[in-house]
């Protein structure tokens, strides 16, 4: 490894975290997931959407959090799984008239066989070498989607519509309603699939790559297998998240998934805090709001607004959410000690 | 046989009747949906103000301005407009978004001029489910002329299709025995062109002798140039993007090559097409336009145009009046302005949409003189005429008579 590379590859992103940190307390985790099971009956309809993309970013960011903060590797491809798991589900439901619940699976394997592939050759490249590869899968991924021969699956620059799934069972609920409680279903199902993984023995290998390559495979971990793995794991559930994307949104185009998609991502894990899991709500939640608190604003100078915002958090709180948390968690134990 | 009683009564509501048909217009119960009462009206929109087609958002400061210049003249039948304009950033999903907020929380009574095809598309449906208006798109595919399907979404400007018919017809009239040669961009836009050329040839079809097509992701179309001219055609249709628009110009004349050379409306702007090109290799190339060219001297002592400009003066003062967006956002404004004093005291949703498809040669004052917004029940493209331009010296040239070309998706 070159002196450039260590400099590079040392950036605080990928710092150690270690794996009890990863994860909120039992209480408060209940706590959340109470607010999220009860918010939905007292908004209207458009809130429900939006806590519905909320939730579908989240798990996006998750994806991301895996394999930066868990295995300490790059991405800004991940608009790419994004998008494949996307158009999975809506020509999977459009085309084959699948239903809905049916094509997650099938878009979540399919991203990770993807994910799997991809990081086949990308393990040869570290730091921003990786990151630069994965950034090169983002840009292609568009102008792919958009080419004649997959047009007649795909429907080219027009995109697809997909049909809005109704509440099963007779269910007296709203579309959206129901599709926020089967995205949040899901996305609890994944949540803790993901902590289990990463408090395995798999998610140990992850983390000693992580935190030093060589000692980890001194110390017997497959590198290769691991880094892959966390590549094809990382997709898949980036894939889910596509999928759900697309009937939440009931259209699929090529211009929903452009590198800004890839980057959006990429913020929200540092805003949410890099490997702390819970942080990728936070950070799906700053990539979904702050551009609309920032085009409140100025309209003319929304971007320029959403900078600030963004340095701000960067320079206040340089590790996110978790930071926060953290300093949180302190303050309350203090209080219960005196 | 009636007996007296009943005949009278039956005389006495028939004039009753009567009466209150004459009245009716006059004493019209005010009626409104969601997002219009007696003093506002309001309208949503969204427009990529951030993003790759950032260049667009001028249409939605345009608009801004012009309904404020309405304001200030009183508003419509006495309501101002509330115009709320939200940033899409031409992503379908944050489209979805940012409409869904203008309809749920923002509770407007119609969406107007959202801005691309992808943006449209993926919130065509959810409008048409909740009957909506999605007034006048800036889009100019074809399939927002689809009264059938989605009677709630409407078409402004020219499609690409009826834009290509008038081309196919121009060629049938002047060059009946052409060998046309046709280089178009590989997805939706292109497509449309070639399909409205086909379909405006009609049995002369046969008269193309090559279809070429490039995708928008090619560096350069040299390449695709000189493989066009050893078929040797004498009619050259451009159906490009601008910067490919420019190529091609550029490499005919590099190749000494002069075919007669049409290109689409959308690649015709002197200052980013024509002069990179080099306007002594431009010289004689043809075109069709909808509107008139804020840049052009010759609209100096148009009404029409001295309105525009006034307008801008005021309301828009620093703006850069070469920019063909000012012409598009003034002129689609002033539509929906003319669609919203025929509504009249009848603010509801299915009304809106059905002024909208009421207009009678109603002409903007931007549109060139002679093209004229034409709407009913069957025929969602407002606007589907063009006139022939030719491009001389340092700018184009109109002639010849006004051309339709209506397109029907169904």
């Amino acid at each position: 490894m070159s002196a450039v590379e260590d400099v590079v590859t040392e950036a605080p992103a990928v710092e150690a975290v270690p794996k009890r940190a990863m994860t909120l307390g039992l209480g408060t985790s209940l706590v959340v997931l109470a607010a999220l099971v009860i918010a939905p009956i007292f908004v209207k309809n458009f809130i429900i959407f939006q806590m519905t993309m909320l939730l579908i970013y989240g798990l996006a960011v998750l994806a991301l959090n895996i394999l930066t903060g868990g295995s300490g590797q790059f991405s800004l491809g991940q608009s790419a799984f994004y998008a494949v798991g996307a158009y999975t589900s809506a020509i999977l439901m459009e085309h084959a008239n699948m239903n809905y619940a049916l094509t997650l699976p099938i878009a979540g394997i399919v991203c990770f066989a993807f994910g799997y592939l991809f990081g086949k050759p990308a393990l040869r490249l570290s730091g921003v070498y990786l990151a630069l590869a994965t950034f090169a899968l983002a840009t292609a991924m568009p102008q792919l989607l958009k080419l004649g021969f997959f047009e007649h699956w795909t429907g080219g620059v027009q995109g697809l519509v997909v049909t809005k799934p109704d509440a099963p069972f007779g269910l007296k609920m709203s579309q959206d309603m129901w599709l926020y409680y089967f995205t949040l279903v899901i996305s609890i199902g994944i949540y803790i699939a993901s902590i289990n993984l990463l408090r395995s023995r798999s998610g140990r290998a992850f983390m000693a790559i992580r935190d030093n390559e060589i000692a980890a495979s001194a110390m017997g971990v497959n590198v290769a297998l691991y880094k892959t793995l966390a590549f094809g794991v990382s997709a898949g559930i980036t894939g889910v998240a596509g999928g759900l994307g697309a009937i939440a949104v009931q259209f699929v185009a090529p211009d929903g998934y452009t590198i800004l998609l890839a980057i959006s991502l990429f913020l929200g894990m540092v805003v949410g805090g890099v490997g702390w899991l819970p942080g990728s709500l936070v950070g799906s939640a700053f990539i979904i709001f702050v551009p609309n608190i920032a085009e409140g604003i100025s309209k003319g100078l929304s971007g320029a607004v959403f900078g600030v915002l963004l340095f701000l958090v960067i320079f206040l709180v340089p590790h996110g959410a978790r930071q926060v948390a953290m300093v949180a968690q302190q303050l309350l134990g203090k209080m219960i000690k005196k | 046989m009636l007996s007296r009683q009943a005949t009278r009564s039956a005389a006495f509501s028939t004039a009753l009747i009567a009466t209150l048909a004459i009245s009716g217009s006059a004493f019209a119960q005010k009626k409104y949906d969601t997002g219009a009462s007696d003093t506002e009206i309001k309208i949503g929109n969204i427009m990529p103000y951030s993003g790759p087609a950032s260049s667009y958002g001028l249409i939605g400061k345009t608009e801004e301005a012009y309904f404020k210049m309405i304001n200030d003249q009183g508003g419509i039948n006495g309501r101002k407009i509330n115009f709320i304009t939200y940033d899409d950033g031409y992503s379908p999903p944050k489209a979805v978004e940012q409409v869904r907020k203008l309809v749920e929380s923002d509770e407007v009574l119609l969406v107007f001029n959202p801005l691309g095809t992808p943006s449209n598309s993926a919130i065509q449906k959810y409008l048409n489910s909740k009957k909506i208006p999605q007034l006048f798109v800036a889009t100019g595919a074809t399939k927002w002329n689809d009264a059938k399907d989605f009677p709630w979404t409407i078409g402004w400007q020219p499609s690409y299709q009826s834009e290509a018919q008038i081309y196919a017809k121009f060629l049938m009239k002047e060059k009946p025995d052409a060998k046309i040669a046709i280089l178009y961009q590989n997805d939706d836009f292109g497509k449309d062109y070639l399909k409205g050329t086909k379909d405006g040839l009609g049995a002369k079809a046969s008269q193309i002798v090559l279809e070429e097509s490039y995708e928008v992701s090619e560096p350069t179309i040299d390449s695709h140039i000189v493989k066009i001219k050893a078929a040797n055609p004498d009619v050259l249709l451009i159906y490009t993007t601008p910067k490919f628009g420019a190529q091609t110009i550029k490499k005919t004349a590099e190749l000494n090559w002069k075919p007669l050379q049409i290109i689409t409306n959308v690649s015709a702007s002197v200052g980013s097409v024509m002069q990179p090109a080099g306007f002594e290799n431009a010289q004689g190339v043809l075109s069709a336009a909808y509107a008139k060219d804020g840049a052009d001297s010759q609209w100096d002592n148009d009404p029409g145009m001295k309105k525009w400009s006034a307008f801008l003066d005021k309301y828009m003062p620093g703006a850069n009046k070469t920019d063909g967006n000012l012409v598009y956002g003034y002129g689609v404004a002033q539509t929906l302005v003319k669609v919203l004093q025929m509504c009249g005291d009848d603010l509801t949703r299915a009304n809106v949409m059905k002024q909208a498809a009421s207009l009678k040669d109603f002409e903007p004052d931007t549109l060139l003189p002679g093209v004229k917004i034409n709407t009913s029940a069957t025929d969602f493209a407002p606007i589907s005429q063009l006139q022939m331009q030719r491009f001389k010296g340092e700018k184009w040239e109109l002639f010849g008579p006004i051309i339709s070309g209506d397109v029907n998706t169904n």
